[in-house]
């Protein structure tokens, strides 16, 4: 094993993390005013991380025999993750305190599963792959369940925790598969040595396994039947955090294991219709069952496997294009979504109130800055612009047609459609509903400098789509 | 300078966002009026170095692109937002922000006390963004974006007191029609862009423009994009047969007259009629529609301004027509006298219309010059101010207007021929005579107001100053075009600045045809002649025998009336266009389209949602063994499948 120290460099921010990890358990223990040190030692380490990273974007590396790889689109997702876990790190301050949850963990957990979205995306072995994704997983479990004494917050977590586990069942049973067929697991070997002939059926079946447990990650159908019920009984400020760049964690790992597998004979055959099948699915099905909602948060959980379903196609497209789109995607995505969350958590009152959509009849009126903001991450998720998600859609869309998938680009389209009546019926309900909200905000200035951040990220990219594209397609 | 010319837009942006994020908040007048005009300020200060900068380089580098970052690409198409600095952009930069910047002083003093001060102020800088990426823009799409910034701009100025009365409706009823009427010529521009993308697959100017001279293309390809593209012109330029917009534009705050509606937005027709002159040099006869419409709409408006009563309404009508003059220039192919108009008319109609703004000012808002008379004595600095205008824009040597003027008439004949000059002359002199009666009726003879009541009085130094700057301008303006007649081929410094940029299409006109001095001299002689009788004319009639006036409408009462009601152009439009297109609207698009078909539609395709809506949520059961049993028949399925196509 040939170890270099001067490469730490380009691992640098997963040490930092670990260290960050380890020194918050220590402050946790044994210094009185824990809770006001690290809410901001975790945002300051990730706002630190994120800049990093895109300092040594242009830099590639790569350390421990080939494990992990550095620069490029690695360092995008890994300032999506820290970025946005700095926002969801401002959001959750003032929320435990009002839910009255508060317990150290919390933040030590966030920082861990931010290390293992960085691993994941990191990675240049399978192993790397699920050891990641092991670490995120198991501290969401915790996360959704961190609200210990309420009901819904135990169900969420308990029912996460048994999904989850079956699905990392599929996941460890594909990448056995894999292995079997090509005596590998690094990721540059295995598509050096993998045959995507017909004889290699076993691989390309453990591809599947591997793409199906990950499907269940980002929120798939048929395997998003956990989403509703986990996003809702879970406490706001972890929604956020699951629903955002977990899923862009998830995500990474398709772009890494499964997408260089598009464009090889038997294997595009074959990947394309499934693929294809799993983001119609959940385009139609999220789209018409947010319909019938009455919860905000279980509102956004369709939501949530819609756009799965959108980001999907920029990968069974399988070109480079589609891959340039699903990460602007998930960035568009991931910000949007954080301020929506970040909002619902700012006007969510104790015991788990305020969260019906007809409460918030009114709101236009009564806190215009709060409403309007909601509206805009409203617009922006609807697809319409000038706001990030139009574009996100586009490039997606575009990639799909150029790969004779138009078809599915159509089916796309429709869903965006529907999704405009249960996006916009929000809008409709703040600013025309008669004004007869009765619950006051405790207004929360961190948690609205995070949602204020999010919404100039989510214009901005709505705004330049096409210096930021450029910047994910340089590489 | 030039590498950074972008702040140039970028400063009255950021204005903009402050007074209009903030300015509710903050609300005294003097921080947001500072900000507002420092903003535009600073943005003049980055044009006018990086026009210095320009001026010291050899003619053929003087054009440069600034790329500043990629704004979209889509496919083929890719536009940056990229400024084009070159002679053409710098003129019309240094016009925008130059005037534009002693208006916003100017607006200090006007808008004083306004409820929505900063509103306004919001608004005019918001203007600016627009209009400088218009002009500066190194490609239609980003053009286009300043294009509809400014319209909507115009829009929301001209609908500023959207609460009060305006002729027969309201303020709101003339911003709807400004923007309405906008969309129709915005209509042209789309399609010619469109024209020019699907046989150039670009948009940019540097790629496409150079290309147009050796262009193996039909002829008809040039003619329909120059004529659609010269539809855009003539909505957003107030030319036949779009100009209705224009004067009911009069109902906005005067110094928004004077900003958007006389001196810089009004002239983005020209602009891209210029910037892409060459497109129209391979389309001769789109050149004539462009010179006919322009000696048209010059004649045409010039004789309503005969009549007119309202101090702003005479002012509008001769806007329109002095736009008719730049239009004659450009279809005769002498794009840098049009330019050269611009410029000195930016000057003087400005200047007009901030003095137009302090005596309404001063006389309590009242616009009716039939109230006015003797205002010399109680506000003798507009009155001098205003006088100097009026002069230059009577063509009066050595004032700004008559440099300009000539050498559009000059051009006309030489390029045109002896009609386009006639009419054009008469125009002239039309001009002569009805500014001549604004400033007779207004200022000199009796006083004609209730003294009681009433009581004039001169305006501010913040406004007061500006005009006098404007009034240098409009004496010197003209200078940097001196005729060729009396200075050679090179003395002419204007022209010889924009020559590179006009020479392909100049190139390509190449009229030929030898004309004495003699010829020249005489002309100008003619004209200059023919103005100081119109202006003697028009001081006897209305200073000394009001009477004649009184007599000459009695005994030509159709004529008089004909014009005073300006051809009822807008009553024949009400007929023809407007009331078939809402009864259609009304009985077919919405009773039947909208109501029945779409509605049905929409409503029905709601309840074929919702009806599945609520059934899928029942497979919703919240039992978790339930869900691994979904996921696991999916997985068995799939897995299947994969081997029976194998």
């Amino acid at each position: 094993m040939d170890f270099n120290l001067s490469d730490i460099t380009g691992y640098l921010p997963l040490v930092i993390l670990a260290a960050v990890v380890l020194i918050s358990l220590v402050i946790e223990m044994y210094i009185k005013s824990a809770p006001k040190i690290l809410p901001w030692l975790t945002v300051i380490s990730f706002l630190g991380l994120s800049y990093q990273s895109l300092l040594t974007i242009g830099k590639p590396g790569s350390f421990f025999n080939n494990m992990l790889a550095t620069g490029g689109h690695v360092n995008i997702f890994w300032f999506l993750f820290n970025f946005g876990g700095a926002v969801v790190a401002l959001i959750t301050i003032d929320y435990l305190k009002k839910t009255e949850i508060y317990h150290g963990e919390y933040y030590i957990l966030l920082q861990s599963s931010v290390l293992g979205m960085m691993l994941i995306a990191g990675a240049k072995d399978l192993i790397m792959v699920f050891v990641g994704l092991e670490l995120m997983s198991l501290t969401f479990y915790i996360l959704a369940g961190f609200a210990r004494k309420r009901l819904f917050s135990n169900e969420a977590a308990l029912k996460y925790f048994l999904l989850g586990a079956f699905a990392t069942g599929f996941i460890v049973y594909g990448l056995a598969l894999i292995y079997g067929s090509s005596q590998t697991l690094n990721i540059d070997k295995l598509y050096e040595h993998f045959t995507f002939e017909s004889k290699n059926i076993v691989g390309i079946i453990g591809l599947f396994l591997f793409f199906a447990g990950f499907a269940f990650k980002i929120a798939s159908v048929p395997f998003h039947m956990w989403v509703p019920d986990v996003y809702q009984g879970a406490p706001t400020s972890t929604t956020a955090l699951m629903s955002t760049v977990g899923k862009a964690a998830a995500f990474s790992a398709l772009i890494i294991v499964v997408s260089p597998a598009f464009g090889k004979e038997k294997a595009t055959e074959i990947l394309t219709p499934l693929v294809a099948t799993f983001a119609t699915l959940s385009m139609v099905y999220g789209s018409i069952t947010a319909i019938m909602q009455t919860d905000i948060k279980r509102m956004l959980a369709y939501s949530s496997i819609v756009h799965a379903g959108y980001m999907l196609i920029g990968l069974a497209a399988g070109n480079k294009e589609g891959i340039d789109g699903v990460i602007f995607y998930l960035i568009a995505y991931s910000f949007m979504n954080l301020g929506a969350f970040g909002l619902i958590s700012v006007l969510e009152g104790k015991e788990e109130k305020n969260l019906a959509i007809s409460d918030y009849t009114g709101l236009g009126s009564k806190y215009p800055v709060l409403a309007g903001l909601l509206a805009l991450f409203m617009f922006s998720l609807t697809g319409i612009p000038p706001f990030a998600a139009f574009f996100g859609k586009y490039y997606v869309f575009m990639a799909a047609i150029r790969a004779d998938l138009l078809w599915l680009a159509i089916v796309g389209i429709a869903a965006s459609a529907i999704s405009l009546y249960f996006y916009l019926r929000v809008v409709v309900v703040m600013y025309f509903g008669k004004d007869e909200s009765k619950f006051e905000v405790t207004s929360s200035n961190p948690a609205l400098t995070g949602i204020i951040v999010s919404a100039l990220l989510v214009i901005l990219m709505g705004v330049l789509p096409g210096s930021i594209i450029d910047l994910i397609a340089k590489f | 300078m030039t590498d950074y010319i972008y702040l140039a837009v970028l400063f009255p942006l950021i204005g903009f966002l402050i007074n209009g994020l903030f300015g509710s908040k903050i609300k005294n007048e003097k921080i947001t009026g500072g900000i507002g005009t420092a903003m535009v300020g600073l943005s003049f200060l980055v044009v006018l170095f990086s026009f210095i900068e320009t001026l010291g380089l050899p003619a053929d580098k003087r054009s440069r692109i600034v790329e500043w970052f990629t704004w979209l690409e889509a496919g083929g198409l890719k536009a940056a937002a990229a400024y084009q600095v070159d002679q053409l952009s710098l003129v019309m930069s240094l016009v925008v922000t130059g005037v534009g910047f002693l208006i916003h002083i100017y607006s200090i003093g006007y808008m004083h006390g306004d409820k929505a001060f900063w509103r306004f102020f919001a608004y005019l800088n918001l203007f600016i963004f627009a209009m400088m990426n218009l002009v500066l823009a190194d490609n239609f799409v980003l053009l286009f974006l300043g294009w509809e910034g400014v319209g909507l701009c115009s829009y929301l100025l001209i609908g500023f007191w959207y609460d009060r009365k305006f002729d027969k409706g309201t303020v709101a009823d003339a911003s709807k029609k400004a923007f309405i009427v906008n969309r129709i010529g915005d209509f042209g521009f789309l399609v010619a862009m469109f024209f020019i993308f699907s046989y150039f697959h670009s948009l940019n100017f540097s790629e496409v423009l150079p290309l147009v001279a050796n262009s193996e293309l039909k002829p008809w390809v040039f003619e329909a994009i120059a004529l659609f593209m010269f539809l855009g012109a003539t909505g957003k330029s107030a030319q036949i047969p779009l100009y209705v917009w224009l004067p009911d534009a009069m109902a906005g705050p005067t110094p928004v007259s004077a900003l958007i509606h006389a001196a810089t937005m009004v002239t983005a027709g020209v602009y891209l009629v210029a910037r892409t002159g060459i497109i129209f040099a391979m389309a001769p006869t789109a050149m004539m529609v462009v010179a006919i419409v322009g000696l048209c709409t010059a004649f045409f408006a010039a004789t309503v301004g005969l009549v007119q009563n309202d101090i702003k309404k005479v002012l509008a009508y001769s806007t329109v027509s002095q736009l008719g003059y730049m239009f004659l220039a450009l279809g005769v192919g002498a794009f840098s006298s049009g330019i050269f108009h611009v410029m000195t008319h930016a000057f003087f109609k400005a200047l007009l219309f901030l003095g137009a703004g302090s005596v309404i000012h001063g006389m309590h808002e009242q616009q009716d010059i039939q109230h006015y008379g003797g205002l010399k004595k109680y506000m003798p600095k507009t009155y001098i101010t205003f006088m100097i205008a009026t002069i230059a824009i009577a063509g009066i040597p050595p004032f700004a207007g008559f440099f300009s003027k000539d050498e559009i008439l000059w051009m006309s004949y030489a390029n045109g021929g002896l009609f386009f000059w006639i009419i054009g002359a008469v125009t002239s002199l039309m001009t002569a005579f009805y500014m001549f009666r604004l400033t007779s009726l207004t200022f000199e003879g009796k006083e004609r107001f209730d003294k009681h009541h009433v009581h004039p009085h001169e305006s501010p130094n913040v406004m007061v100053i500006p005009l006098m700057i404007l009034a240098g301008l409009s004496i010197v303006g003209g200078w940097v075009g001196l005729p060729k007649v009396f200075v050679g081929e090179s003395g002419n410094w204007l022209d010889s600045w924009l020559a590179p940029i006009f020479k392909d299409a100049t190139r390509k006109i190449a009229h030929g045809g030898f004309h004495s001095h003699f010829e020249e001299y005489l002309l100008m002689t003619l004209t200059v002649i023919g103005a100081v009788a119109s202006i003697m004319l028009a001081r006897h009639i209305y200073i000394k025998r009001p009477q004649i006036a009184k007599d000459v409408a009695e005994s030509f009462k159709g004529m008089y009336k004909t014009l005073y009601n300006k051809y009822f152009v807008d009553e024949f439009y009400q007929k023809t266009i407007i009331d078939p297109l809402v009864g259609l609207s009304d009985k077919f698009l919405f009773r039947f389209t909208d109501a029945k078909l779409i509605d049905g539609a929409v409503n029905g395709t709601a309840k074929v949602v919702s009806f599945f809506s609520a059934h899928l949520r029942k497979f919703q059961t919240g039992v978790a063994q339930f869900y691994a049993a979904v996921m696991m028949i999916t997985i068995v399925g799939a897995l299947f499948w994969i081997i029976l196509s194998f």
